[in-house]
């Protein structure tokens, strides 16, 4: 009964114990935080991964690929098929994007060029989610729309900032652009560039080109092609290609769906030579990963497949790079990529899950955790040695006390554990408070993200590099207990050595103290 | 504050608190079965130094001292005399190097550590110079702390009220009935050594020890506890050692010892 109620006057009166705590509530506080930011991140970044690649990739070591996917996936579908919800053929290959601006520059910029099934690919990725377009989203086409196109960032949230321009996206912009360039004559062009508005200049060997009857091949030079009625193919563009935040924080947009791109692309054929077309921007990709948006451009398969040559000659069998797998239950992965393996020989065929592809980013970042949280640990436990400190200045302080405790009967176990219970009790304020704290800073992040930002005058976060609008956080409970238990487990630690000083204190010795 | 008058009117046999104590130490109010005469504590040939650095300072040479049931003696020495030592080493506060005691016909001065705890806890009260009570509790707190540490917080919590009964009894009886709830640093020095008296008595302990009660007080105040200590030991039978180096205090004792540089001499 002496201990709880000698620790309970002791740590209200004791004022400096209080005080040496203090660190271990920033401790744990920090903690918390860093955590809650790094699974927020973590977690905002496997989804947005997983969300353009698919469950597993099977694919070829080459750019050109393989042959037949139909058959591969048929042998797919027999070894794994119990697992695999969908699959799709997908044809990657890198390539150069070019478009002019309206002062007349032209702008280059380097890609990986996917071409994909418009009827499958939507099943095994989150992909068409990440469209601009309503009727993208719900169905994918290769098409220019009338008009629809977000104006507002439909995965930002409330306070997304508008997207002025994308309200002309579409069949109008084009056709005003139209007008524009016939009012005022073709754009200056840059010596060596070819206006992307031209598809003649996409030249192949005549004599071994296995298209000659589409639509804007040479065959159809005669055709004026009119850009006010007609566009090129479709494609898809990676959103940060097209667009950049001004000073005030807007998104600009140097194209928009309606204008027409360029796309420089190797063949499949030996050695590759290269190649332009041109293409028309139908919609924007935006997966709020920066490393895809700034970098995918996605056209139909059919298309690429016959641009590169990829297609066996009079027939519609093409070779493609990959297959996209969509398993039934994500867990299976590991599974089916053995499964896989085993059956397709290595020297000619990759299998890989999503985790595997991004698994140097993804270990980058739990590497980062995990050395953050060993620190900030450490940060506690230096904490740890001011409540030693503090405490054996307490003991030292309290040797009378002690001193009379033990003439009138208390075992030297009892006077340690007043200390020790002591010791427990400011770990359990102190790491409590740290709590609450971390818990109160992880809730309003981006407002004090923000108040800090006004302070300092430098953003804190910022969205363009992210491409999230707020901070992701994620409390995870069972971190949080982690921290807190481990904060208190220092703090009981820190008062053994001076608690056991108490406890061996001879009575003599410690009355005689005055 | 008249503590005599309150001692003579305060009838202290009521009480459960006592009663659980009669069976144990049957001598707090002198009722008991124990012959008056009977020794309670006794030592033979103590001897204890202290080593500073390679020196040995041989304190107590061999000293024989035995306590009757119901006695008040008063050993008195200079300073340095080596009676504080003594006194520790009867109370089991300390360990002599060589030689016994005696306490009820068993011998203390080897028990392990628990038992010397429960010992002082159970069956001695102590006094000291500076009082010694606990800052942070109050009045009432540091008289119910020996209880405290008796036993079980359940066991306390369960018979807080009687053992809260039998403080403030006690508190009466040392006149501090309007002092429960203050801090010792709020009392005078001779309040905190009444403090220091009642609590030493919770326990309804065998042998009071006293170690220059009224070393820190004003000869009235030092007066007025030897009063008291005076009056427990002829109204209420309670064994008490005290030491003081002040002849007119321990002239209050029914036997006074003399300790000379470290041995008994009688006075």
């Amino acid at each position: 009964m002496y201990k709880f109620l000698l620790c309970w006057r002791y740590l209200r009166t004791r004022h400096i114990a209080l005080a040496s705590v203090i660190s271990v509530t920033l401790g744990v506080a920090t903690m918390i935080v860093v955590n809650a930011v790094m699974s927020g991140f973590v977690h905002e970044m496997q989804d947005r991964i997983h969300g353009i690649l698919s469950d597993v990739v099977f694919e070829s070591h080459s750019l050109d690929g393989f042959a037949d996917p139909q058959w591969h996936m048929e042998q797919i579908e027999r070894v794994a098929g119990e697992y695999i919800a969908g699959m799709t053929p997908t044809v990657h290959v890198p390539a150069m994007l070019n478009f002019p601006l309206p002062n007349g520059q032209f702008i280059t910029k380097q890609v990986n060029l996917l071409g994909i099934e418009e009827a499958t690919h939507a099943a095994v990725s989150d992909f068409s989610q990440y469209l601009q377009h309503p009727e993208n989203r719900r169905e994918l086409k290769f098409e220019l729309r009338e008009s629809g196109y977000d104006v507002f960032d439909h995965q930002g949230g409330e306070d997304a900032l508008e997207r002025v321009e994308m309200r002309y996206a579409g069949w109008q912009h084009r056709r005003a652009m139209a007008e524009m360039r016939a009012a005022t004559g073709p754009v200056a062009t840059q010596p060596g560039f070819v206006p992307p508005t031209d598809n003649s200049s996409f030249s192949p060997n005549t004599e071994s080109d296995p298209f000659h009857d589409m639509p804007n091949s040479p065959a159809a030079e005669e055709n004026v092609f009119d850009p006010a009625r007609e566009t090129h193919p479709g494609a898809i563009l990676g959103i940060a290609l097209g667009n950049y935040r001004d000073r005030d924080g807007q998104e600009r947009f140097l194209i928009l769906p309606g204008d027409d791109v360029t796309i420089t692309y190797p063949t499949a054929g030996t050695p590759p030579r290269v190649q332009s077309f041109s293409f028309t921007v139908v919609d924007y990709y935006e997966s709020k990963m920066s490393e895809y948006d700034a970098g995918f451009v996605f056209v139909p398969l059919k298309m690429l497949q016959r641009l590169r040559g990829m297609l066996i000659p009079g027939t519609d069998v093409g070779r493609v790079s990959a297959i996209q797998i969509k398993l039934k239950d994500e867990a299976h992965g590991d599974l089916v990529r053995d499964l896989l393996r085993q059956e397709f020989d290595p020297a000619v065929y990759q299998v890989s899950t999503w985790r595997d592809k991004q698994g140097t980013l993804l270990a980058a970042v739990h590497m980062e955790t995990t050395i953050l949280n060993i620190l900030l640990f450490l940060i506690i436990c230096v904490a740890g040695f001011g409540i030693l400190a503090i405490f054996f200045m307490i003991v030292v302080e309290k040797t009378r006390d002690i001193g009379i405790l033990k003439s009138l009967g208390a075992p030297g176990s009892g006077v340690m554990s007043i200390f020790l219970g002591y010791g427990l009790s400011l770990g359990c304020v102190g790491s409590g408070a740290g709590m609450l704290l971390g818990l109160l800073f992880v809730a309003y992040i981006n407002e004090i993200a923000d108040l800090i930002g006004v302070v300092t005058g430098r953003e804190v976060f910022d969205p363009s590099i992210y491409y999230f609008q707020k901070i992701p956080t994620i409390v995870e409970a069972f971190t949080v207990g982690w921290i807190v238990t481990g904060a208190i487990a220092i703090a009981v630690a820190a008062s053994i050595l001076p608690a056991r000083r108490a406890a061996r204190l001879r009575p003599v010795e410690a009355l005689r103290y005055e | 504050m008249n503590d005599e008058a309150t001692l003579l009117q305060t009838p202290r046999r009521s009480g459960p608190a006592f009663v659980r104590h009669q069976a144990q130490s049957p001598t707090i109010d002198g009722t008991g079965h124990e012959p008056q005469n009977s020794t309670v504590l006794s030592a033979r040939g103590l001897h204890k130094s202290y080593r500073k650095g390679t020196h040995t300072i041989p304190v107590l040479r061999g000293v024989d001292i035995s306590l009757r049931h119901g006695e008040f003696l008063a050993i008195i020495g200079q300073s340095g005399s080596g009676k504080s030592t003594l006194l520790h080493l009867l109370a089991t506060l300390d360990q002599p190097d060589e030689g016994e005691i005696h306490f009820d016909g068993h011998r203390i001065d080897n028990l392990p550590a628990a038992g010397r705890d429960t010992l002082r806890n159970r069956y001695f009260g102590m006094i000291f110079q500076f009082y010694h009570l606990l800052p942070e509790l109050t009045t009432l707190e540091n008289v119910l702390a020996p209880l405290m540490i008796e036993q079980s917080w359940w066991k306390y919590l369960w018979q807080r009220r009687t053992h809260e009964k039998a403080a403030r009894e006690l508190l009466e009886l040392v006149g501090l009935e309007h002092r429960l709830r203050h801090r010792p640093r709020e009392l005078s020095g001779g309040e905190m050594q009444r403090a220091a008296v009642a609590r030493a008595l919770i326990t309804r302990p065998r042998v009071l020890f006293a170690d220059e009660p009224t070393g820190n007080l004003d000869a009235a105040t030092g007066a007025g506890i030897l009063r008291l200590l005076r009056t427990l030991n002829r109204q209420h039978g309670v064994t008490i050692v005290m030491v003081t180096h002040d002849l007119a205090v321990a002239e209050r004792a029914d036997r006074v010892v003399r300790l000379v540089e470290g041995k008994m001499t009688s006075a």
